[in-house]
């Protein structure tokens, strides 16, 4: 008996979880489609809209750029883009190509391939701040401390975190063939309308009314304020307050469109 | 090793299995045969925990079969899933090993299934029939004790599935338990010492390929008429089934001599002209269609 107990055993989590990111991060780093618009886009839209004037300064006698805000606002509209797109559009192809079902009679435990994901999202969502800082460095003339372009990065990676909630969420109640128009007609519009293409005040005043209430514009003042920029209004405390409810409310829609997807397939 | 104990399992208003019951021992290679929609798949998705039973219980290793420790000892390959095409076979078994606590070496896996000269290629160039290698690769990899192939030669061409399968038998031949379903009855023949026939969710028949055949005791006649046969040729023949293609004829019936005896009074001019004992795949089509009589 102890002999077949002894039988009875998993494989270490650790290597496994490593492997499973890596191949995550292949996976999508490998569809150009994605590759490109999640790393290239956001420093192309910075190169289309914020070139241009990076050197003006914000507002007249300020003494932090378009160039500056602007960088802020792409590195955080690029990191949320992968998430929710990467996140999202990837497994629902995923689903539709019914990869789940060979995955599900494997002993991977469910979190280690949930946690793979994100991990290789991370690297992406990285990856497009920096393309994005270096061009902003190079091309926009951004010139910030150490302190400033470290509390940038931060702040935009945590940023991205409830994200991961939302891709997973959109991915499982997304199909295949509508994922990429769901998510998109989600995440633009939210953008815009969080003030990340143009500031809020030129935006329709019902907008401007709703702006405070999406996770976007809440991690715009996080990362605005991280280049000098000013916020619009409110404090840092209650933003973040803000990032970690929305991070427990897209955690807790994910998880329940997990299951009932697997409800679903598996019952 | 695995057992299924009354087992019955509902999808809406279908009844796809009821009250089934069967164990499968350690070493044993069996195949569950039965047209489609007769509950095979259903049985080895309850089987791997993957659906659960609406009554009744599953038992792998004597545990849940969701449980990973059990599920860390068997290999899969399933009808339909689907893999990540951007993988390279290397890159993706490899990655499944790492599932498993005492896993073949990558090569070892890939060999097995006969996928060597592929292993560099991204997933989603392979054929078909490539494909099916590579998931029994992926089924092979984590060394399992019981290996479940659901379908797992739908789509390859005549040699490429007789080479999977000299692979699965060379595979339990090192004594692994193989449970495999499929509607080609020359696979349960080859293949396997147990046959377990389903249809519409019952256990109709479970023993040796043999002791299938001789539950039909008819004999096959099969020959080439010279010129093609009229209905009026077979009518009132005592016949349990009949087959016409290509010109090409064969009679299942329980009275060979009758059936010959009239076939020659009617002037029937046959060439190549064979009686021989049914074969599974007709012991098989006559069990279920007598089923389907009742």
């Amino acid at each position: 008996m102890s002999a077949a107990l002894a039988q009875m055993r998993t494989a270490p989590v650790l290597p496994m979880l490593r492997k499973q990111a890596w191949a995550e991060f292949i996976k999508l780093f490998r569809v150009p489609a994605f590759s490109t618009t999640s790393i290239v886009l956001p420093a192309m839209f910075y190169a289309f809209i914020g070139l241009g004037q990076a050197k003006t300064p914000l507002a007249p006698g300020s003494h932090v750029t378009f160039g500056e805000y602007f960088l802020a606002s792409m590195a955080l509209y690029g990191v949320a883009n992968v998430m929710v797109l990467g996140f999202g559009i990837s497994l629902a192809n995923e689903r539709g190509q019914k990869q789940d079902l060979l995955m599900q009679s494997t002993p991977l435990p469910a979190y280690v391939f949930f946690v793979a994901k994100a991990l290789s999202a991370l690297v992406i969502a990285l990856m497009a701040v920096v393309v994005l800082s270096v061009l902003a460095a190079a091309a926009g003339g951004v010139d910030l401390t150490a302190t400033q372009w470290a509390t940038l990065a931060y702040r935009a990676m945590l940023c991205s975190v409830p994200f991961i909630g939302l891709g997973f969420a959109l991915g499982y109640l997304a199909g295949p063939n509508s994922a990429p128009a769901v998510t998109n007609l989600i995440y633009l519009p939210t953008a815009f309308a969080s003030g990340l293409f143009f500031p809020l005040h030129l935006l329709p005043q019902f907008l401007q009314n709703i702006a405070p209430y999406l996770p976007l514009y809440r991690g715009a003042q996080l990362v605005w304020d991280s280049v000098g920029a000013p916020i619009e209004g409110g404090s840092l405390t209650t933003d973040w307050l803000y990032m970690a409810g929305f991070t427990v409310a897209f955690f807790a829609l994910a998880l329940w469109a997990y299951r009932r997807d697997q409800g679903r397939k598996f019952n | 090793m695995v057992e299924l104990q009354n087992v019955s399992k509902r999808f809406g208003e279908v009844q796809a299995l009821d009250d089934v019951s069967l164990a499968i021992d350690t070493g044993e290679v069996v195949a569950m045969l039965g047209p489609n929609g007769a509950g095979k798949t259903t049985s080895i998705s309850i089987m791997l925990g993957t659906r659960r039973p609406t009554s009744g219980t599953a038992r792998l290793f004597g545990l849940d079969p969701r449980d990973l420790r059990a599920r860390a000892r068997i290999g899969v390959m399933l009808q339909e899933s689907g893999v990540p095409g951007m993988l390279k076979v290397a890159e993706i078994v490899s990655l499944f090993a790492s599932y498993y606590p005492q896993p073949l070496r990558t090569q070892e896996a890939i060999s097995l299934a006969g996928l060597e000269e592929k292993s560099g290629s991204l997933v989603k160039d392979l054929s078909g029939g490539q494909r099916q290698r590579l998931y029994l690769a992926l089924a092979v990899c984590g060394n399992p004790d019981v290996l479940f192939l659901d379908e797992p030669t739908v789509g390859m061409d005549v040699e490429g599935r007789r080479k999977f399968l000299q692979e699965v038998g060379e595979f339990a031949a090192k004594g692994r338990t193989v449970v495999l379903t499929t509607h080609y009855l020359e696979e349960a023949d080859q293949l396997a010492k147990r046959v377990i026939v389903v249809d519409r969710g019952h256990v109709i028949a479970d023993s040796t390929p043999a002791a299938i055949k001789a539950r039909v005791a008819g004999k096959r006649i099969a020959f080439t008429p010279a010129q093609p046969l009229t209905a009026a040729d077979l009518d009132g023949l005592p016949l349990l089934s009949s087959q016409v293609d290509d010109g090409h004829v064969r009679l299942l019936t329980n009275q060979p001599e009758d059936v010959l005896r009239e076939l020659f009074r009617r002037g029937v001019e046959m060439g190549s002209l064979e009686v021989a004992g049914a074969d599974l795949e007709e012991a098989f089509l006559a069990m279920t269609h007598h089923e389907e009589a009742r």
